[in-house]
């Protein structure tokens, strides 16, 4: 039987993840497909799954009263989207609307938030990776915060 | 690292502090605050040959003189291209001139972008804001030679969709089949359905060969940090990065020191820098 398992393997998010480990976490995924200006999830909702981009593009969202739906990034093929389901009260911030068709795996948030407060070393794995990616989001938020084009 | 940068002996000077005049014969906005002169000399004479990432001074008359980046193509020798943003008194001045009116050119200046040298190799130009106005020369450079290059990628990232620079153009190149152009935005704004997100989020994913790429940047130095690091991160040998730097340029030919950094004069040592040569001058807070 073909399983989840070896794409999720291959992605740099889990590189060097144990194999026992892989193994769990592909109990947790699945294969989910979206259409474009759908909603993949919406701000306020609660937050159950992450999403590993396989193909398209997904506009990170934020509604601004007058302003309507403000894009705060984009994320593409092989991005990562989602962590609200890692931390309480696991409801998103944004919302996340499809700007191209959209393959992507899905992980179960709950299934794998219970097998990280199963096995701590799993948990640590999973906070390593998060720490880092949510470290490289918060630099590109500083670095577009300063405007660096508005000077040069 | 590449064949070194220097000034070309074909665009040395015979007195590189006396202006020429040149009537502007285009004027255009090519976003809110930042416009394009064409110029041409008044005595009908060719302009002087260029290198892609290499100045002018512009002297507008009454105002004063300031540095800017030579962003039209090589090839051409009737016309001269400046791209600059309207954000000082010169600047402003230069503006308001309409076709017909007249300023003085100094120039050229500076070292190149090793263009030719990355020939055979994959050229990865990365702009930030007006920072692709420096690149262009070297894009056209490149786009009349396209057989002497493997992938070539553009990466550029402007503040809002308002702002991309020279966007006819760069849709134009974005629909060859052997250039791969991405752009991004850092706040989107309307309708925009392209990416959003930092320039140096772009190069993660661009098609090139890491350990064969020649690298271009010009944007802010802040900007030009972050690429650097990223493009090191992706595998791109150091050796093979370059990035223009900016200062307050004055004389132009090395004399005057207004825009000293660290052991060089960017005027006459810059602009373009192979960027293991002022690596440790980019972030270093006293200079």
């Amino acid at each position: 039987m073909h399983t989840l398992e070896p794409i999720l393997a291959k992605h740099p998010f889990f590189e060097g993840l144990d194999k026992r480990y892989l193994e769990l976490l592909t109990g947790c995924a699945s294969n989910v497909v979206f259409k474009p200006d759908t909603l993949v999830f919406r701000e306020g909702e609660d937050a159950k799954q992450f999403f590993i981009l396989r193909e398209g593009a997904v506009a990170i969202e934020i509604f601004a009263p007058g302003q309507g739906n403000v894009t705060i990034q984009t994320v593409e093929e092989g991005d990562i989207v989602g962590w609200s389901w890692l931390f309480p009260p696991h409801r998103w911030m944004f919302s996340g609307r499809v700007l191209q068709p959209v393959r992507a795996i899905a992980l179960d948030g709950e299934c794998l938030r219970k097998k990280c407060e199963e096995d701590h070393s799993l948990g640590y794995e999973f906070f390593k990776r998060f720490s880092h990616l949510l470290v490289e989001r918060l630099q590109a938020t500083r670095l577009q915060l300063l405007d660096l084009y508005s000077i040069h | 690292m590449l064949t070194p940068v220097a000034q070309p002996p074909a665009t040395r000077l015979h007195d590189p502090m006396l202006p020429s005049l040149h009537r502007v014969e285009h004027a255009r906005w090519d976003t809110d605050d930042t416009f394009s002169l064409e110029l041409a000399r008044v005595d009908g004479a060719t302009i002087p040959p260029f290198e892609p990432g290499q100045f002018n001074m512009l002297y507008v008359y009454g105002v004063g003189e300031i540095p800017i980046s030579i962003s039209g193509d090589p090839a051409r020798r009737d016309m001269l291209v400046h791209t600059t943003r309207a954000v000082g008194t010169v600047t402003r001045a230069m503006s308001t001139l309409k076709v017909g009116d007249t300023l003085g050119v100094r120039g050229p200046f500076g070292t190149t972008w090793p263009v030719d040298a990355a020939r055979g190799r994959d050229v990865v130009i990365v702009a930030g804001g007006i920072g692709l106005a420096p690149l262009r020369p070297a894009m056209y450079r490149i786009l009349a030679h396209r057989e002497h290059y493997n992938r070539v990628v553009l990466l550029y990232g402007a503040r809002t969709p308002g702002d991309v620079l020279y966007r006819k153009e760069l849709e134009q190149w974005r629909a060859h089949f052997d250039l791969d152009v991405f752009v991004t935005v850092d706040r989107a704004t309307g309708s925009w359905r392209g990416s959003v997100g930092l320039v140096t989020s772009l190069i993660g994913r661009a098609p090139f060969d890491p350990l064969n790429t020649a690298a271009m940047v010009c944007g802010p130095e802040v900007m030009m940090r972050f690429t650097t690091a990223e493009l090191e991160k992706r595998g791109v040998k150091g050796d093979l990065i370059y990035v223009s730097m900016e200062r307050n340029m004055k004389c132009a030919i090395g004399l005057c020191g207004h825009c000293q950094y660290g052991p060089f004069f960017i005027c006459k040592d810059g602009p373009v820098f192979p960027y293991r040569r002022v690596q440790h001058l980019l972030s270093k807070w006293e200079i």
